[in-house]
């Protein structure tokens, strides 16, 4: 009984603050869509979903975003058993360098792979421009460093010595490989996937930058539907079917990820250098740093070009608000804005993430329990395969009247973000805490340790890393965040992102580089705080 | 704890400590202790001159706070939703593409505003002083005549030019769904074309226009004269953008709009129905008809003032050419057509 009121008790914030910045605001807007004149009218939906443009929608939906999910796994993977595992030098950099797409706003992204693969880029001869491999390229581009950042975290400390073992007993590379260490990764290849595959699903600016609009997924459908056209009730029919298959794939991820041993050892690793069997993985690490650093070379070098020449005025216009007043406050302000903003997000999604990783690792005793814990799991990751508009929307909808008057309050900003981020932590710390031999915590309480105590010595030491992580990518997620914030930001008070959109919305060549120079700030902030947060070590409190 | 570890707790507790400096928990959303706020509802687009802004705060009393977001549909759309609730007092930019959706659905209560001179024409037909006409633009085809120059082609002058093969892979249009200038050149293709305007597209298309997200992907990145120097010279733009294309020292510009390819865009200001704060939301909408403000327009929104007589910046007066016959749809048609269009369009546009 103590355990489920344990339990209970760790939940109620994380559920609370699901319920008023989720469940409330797409309920809100399917009762828009499907209640009319105080009736529920559900005879559109089969309707909508029979139209081809729909179906059209939702099959390259799916076939994208499976793609996109395959070859961010495919060259995310090597890259992070090259930048976690091996003595590389600059790996620290170089995994800095890959989270930078992340957090770049789409409008950025797309001038930047104009720059590379539009008619007069180095690329322009394949001809990609505006088909669906820019799409799928621009996917890989985005989201490659979540599986490197989710499954890096868990390579780190994987214990080596499985591996060592079947090497020593005649076990070829690809044998161990396939044999010991996938199998101890499964969890975390399983969660980066999933995530990755619902930021593909619902990816909207990148899908009609990149694809010149002739493709549409669910998600720009349901923009259409909403903004545009006002029809509420195919949206919300939409919604309900990303609801429903974002749930199908999180049921069967977390069949996946079920492994028959749950707990692996772990520890902390020291890292070796490369051997002649590295080769693959390094070639395909470059193959993605290529695909990376392209664009973002492009665009800073484009941001230094002023009238033909190199220049540093679109920088020095950064402390200005643009010509033709473009902006209420100049960039600068933007950039302190999205700072404080993402140190709020990133304490929220951590004290959020850190209570369900450990609600969903402790041991259950029965099935029901761990169907319940597992259940909540999965439910924190639907935000992720709703969309943003849906979302942005209902937050007007219902959040507007008391007692949930929160339109006008600072923390919503920051609470939209972090329930982001939050998955992805969830991601990173679950993996880690469920390789913790529950018996360590028992062996500790028996010797005398409180639970705190015993959450300090066992749990921390080795949630430390992963965490610093965690805290990091969510930092990332927040600063680039975009679709939510958009619809809540005021005027006075806007993040850099927005700020870049509204530059590179007025005409002016100055407001268009501030607009790259700004993307540029944006990054290199970004890259310096993961760098910044890799380098943050505690005193380890008790060594194992 | 050896020296380092004690260095390195000192460095966290600074760290955390910065960052505890950072949040925004304390701090107050809502400055408005007193009722004096008026709370703008508009799209990114919206811009005015600080010291304007200050001007009204001081003249008027209130204190003015900006919520914007979206172009102009998912502003409407927002007002729409929030009807009942509305997130401000006072709306602008919902313009004549978009301003009948709003009507009927209540979103405005009336204001028997003083209409200033020339004003009155850009009214929407039937609607009993709710939307105040602010200010109106053209979209229109807009050409780079160096780049036609340089290569030696004859510019095209219509719409109708636009499918020829002379013209192949030379235009950038911003898309219908994704943009109010998209929306406001379909709206022009209908206005000439009539019934036949899915056709147009069809050869418009199959002669390799490049159909982009937005405006500023069209103009910015893909126009040869934006701020990217892409490499298209034929773009969908304004009458407006010819005065921001004069080199520095030049008598000329680069650029140049059509006249016989332009629709007419109107913006609107309007008082929301449930506003908390209606006289300070009545003092916006007549701030927004001043001279002082319509003569700031042009700078600020690129777009030309309803008022007659207000005078215009010296690039404007010279070289942003308004058209005096632009094409047109009828509100009533709008209205009772907008969506099949953009159905319509949109599978024309998808694969």
């Amino acid at each position: 009984m103590r355990r489920l009121l344990t339990l209970a008790a760790t939940a109620t914030i994380p559920l609370l603050v699901l319920g008023i910045f989720f469940v409330i605001p797409v309920g809100g807007m399917l009762r828009e869509g499907f209640v009319q004149d105080g009736h529920l009218d559900l005879g559109g939906v089969a309707a909508v979903l029979g139209r081809p443009e729909i179906q059209r929608a939702v099959w390259f939906t799916l076939w994208s975003s499976a793609t996109g999910t395959l070859l961010a796994c495919a060259l995310g993977l090597p890259a992070a058993h090259v930048l976690h595992r091996l003595a590389i030098p600059g790996r620290t950099w170089v995994r800095a360098l890959l989270v930078v797409p992340f957090v770049l706003p789409t409008v950025v992204v797309g001038v930047a792979f104009e720059l590379v693969i539009g008619r007069g880029g180095p690329l322009g001869r394949l001809g990609l421009d505006g088909s669906a491999i820019a799409i799928i390229a621009g996917l890989v581009f985005f989201n490659a460093s979540v599986v490197i950042r989710v499954v890096g975290g868990a390579w780190e400390s994987l214990d080596p010595r499985p591996a060592e073992a079947a090497a020593a007993l005649g076990a070829s590379p690809w044998r161990v490989l396939r044999d010991v260490t996938f199998p101890a990764l499964r969890p975390a290849i399983v969660s980066a996937a999933t995530v990755v595959f619902l930021f593909c699903a619902t990816a909207f600016g990148i899908v009609l930058t990149l694809g010149g609009l002739r493709y549409s997924s669910v998600e720009t459908q349901i923009y259409l539907l909403t903004t545009d056209l006002l029809d509420l009730q195919a949206a919300a029919a939409l919604s309900v079917l990303q609801l429903l298959v974002v749930t199908g794939l999180l049921v069967a991820a977390a069949r996946a990820r079920r492994t028959p041993d749950a707990t692996v050892a772990h520890s902390h690793v020291r890292l070796r250098r490369p051997r002649a069997g590295d080769v693959p993985a390094l070639v395909l690490t470059g193959v993605l740093v290529v695909l990376v650093a392209l664009p973002l070379s492009s665009l800073v070098v484009q941001s230094l070009r002023v009238d033909g020449t190199w220049s540093l005025a679109n920088y020095r216009a950064l402390q200005t608000p643009g010509s033709h007043q473009a902006l209420l406050v100049p960039v600068t302000t933007a950039l302190v804005n999205s700072l404080r903003i993402a140190v709020d997000a990133t304490w929220m999604s951590l004290l959020l993430g850190l209570s369900l990783a450990m609600i969903v690792t402790r041991r259950s005793r029965t099935r029901a329990e761990h169907r319940l814990r597992s259940g909540l799991d999965g439910v924190f990751m639907l935000p992720l395969g709703v969309s943003a508009v849906t979302l942005g929307f209902g937050f007007l909808v219902t959040l507007g009247s008391p007692p949930l008057d929160l339109r006008d309050s600072p923390l919503l900003i920051p609470v939209a973000q972090a329930l982001v981020a939050l998955p992805l932590v969830v991601r990173i710390l679950v993996p880690v805490l469920a390789g913790i031999d529950d018996r360590l915590r028992q062996a500790a309480a028996t010797l005398g340790a409180s639970p705190l105590r015993a959450l300090t010595v066992v749990d921390l030491p080795v949630v430390w890393k992963p965490l610093l992580a965690a805290a990091g990518f969510a930092f990332a997620c927040s600063l680039g965040e975009f679709g939510a914030t958009s619809f809540l930001v005021r005027d006075d008070r806007p993040t850099l992102p927005v700020v870049i959109y509204r530059l590179i919305g007025h005409p002016g060549d100055l407001n268009y580089g501030m607009a790259l120079a700004g993307s540029v700030v944006l990054g290199a902030t970004t890259a310096v705080v993961m760098l910044v947060v890799e380098r943050l070590r505690v005193p380890s409190v008790g060594t194992l | 704890m050896s020296h380092t570890s004690v260095l390195r707790t000192v460095f966290a507790v600074a760290t955390l400590t910065a960052l505890t400096a950072c949040s925004l928990v304390g701090t107050s959303g809502t400055n408005d202790a007193n009722g004096k706020d008026v709370v703008l509802v508009t799209h990114d687009s919206f811009v005015l001159p600080k010291p304007l802004i200050a001007r009204f705060d001081r003249e008027s009393g209130y204190h003015l706070v900006v919520h914007a977001a979206g172009d102009g549909g998912t502003l409407t759309n927002k007002l729409v939703l929030t009807r009942s609730n509305p997130t401000g007092d006072v709306a602008f930019g919902v313009d004549n593409t978009f301003a009948t959706r709003a009507l009927d659905a209540g979103v405005f209560s009336p204001y028997d505003v003083t209409l200033p001179p020339g004003a009155s024409r850009y009214l929407i037909p039937g609607d009993d002083h709710r939307l105040a006409p602010i200010d109106n633009g053209n979209v229109c085809v807009n050409i780079d005549t160096t780049w036609f120059r340089a290569h030696h082609l004859t510019p095209p002058r219509s719409l109708g030019a636009l499918v020829k093969p002379a013209y192949r892979d030379l235009l950038a249009v911003p898309g219908a769904t994704t943009s109010s200038t998209g929306l406001a050149f379909l709206l022009g293709t209908i206005g000439k074309y009539g019934d036949q305007w899915p056709d147009y597209w069809k050869a418009l298309l199959a002669n390799g226009a490049t159909v982009t997200d937005g405006w500023s992907q069209a103009y910015e990145t893909d126009f040869t004269q934006g701020g990217g120097h892409g490499r298209l010279p034929i773009v969908v733009s304004y009458d407006s953008s010819p005065a921001f294309t004069v080199p520095k020292g030049a008598t000329a510009s680069t650029t140049k709009a059509l006249l016989d390819t332009c629709f007419r865009q109107v913006e609107y200001a309007g008082v929301l129905a449930g506003a908390q704060n209606v006289t300070g939301a009545e003092a916006f909408v007549d701030f927004l008809l001043s001279p002082e403000v319509q003569r700031a327009l042009p700078d600020a929104m690129y777009v030309f003032p309803v008022r007659s007589g207000t005078p215009l910046p010296t690039a404007w007066a010279r070289y942003a050419v308004q058209p005096t016959h632009p094409l047109t749809v009828s509100p009533a048609d709008i209205t009772a057509h907008r969506d099949e269009w953009l159905r319509q369009w949109s599978d024309l546009v998808s694969q």
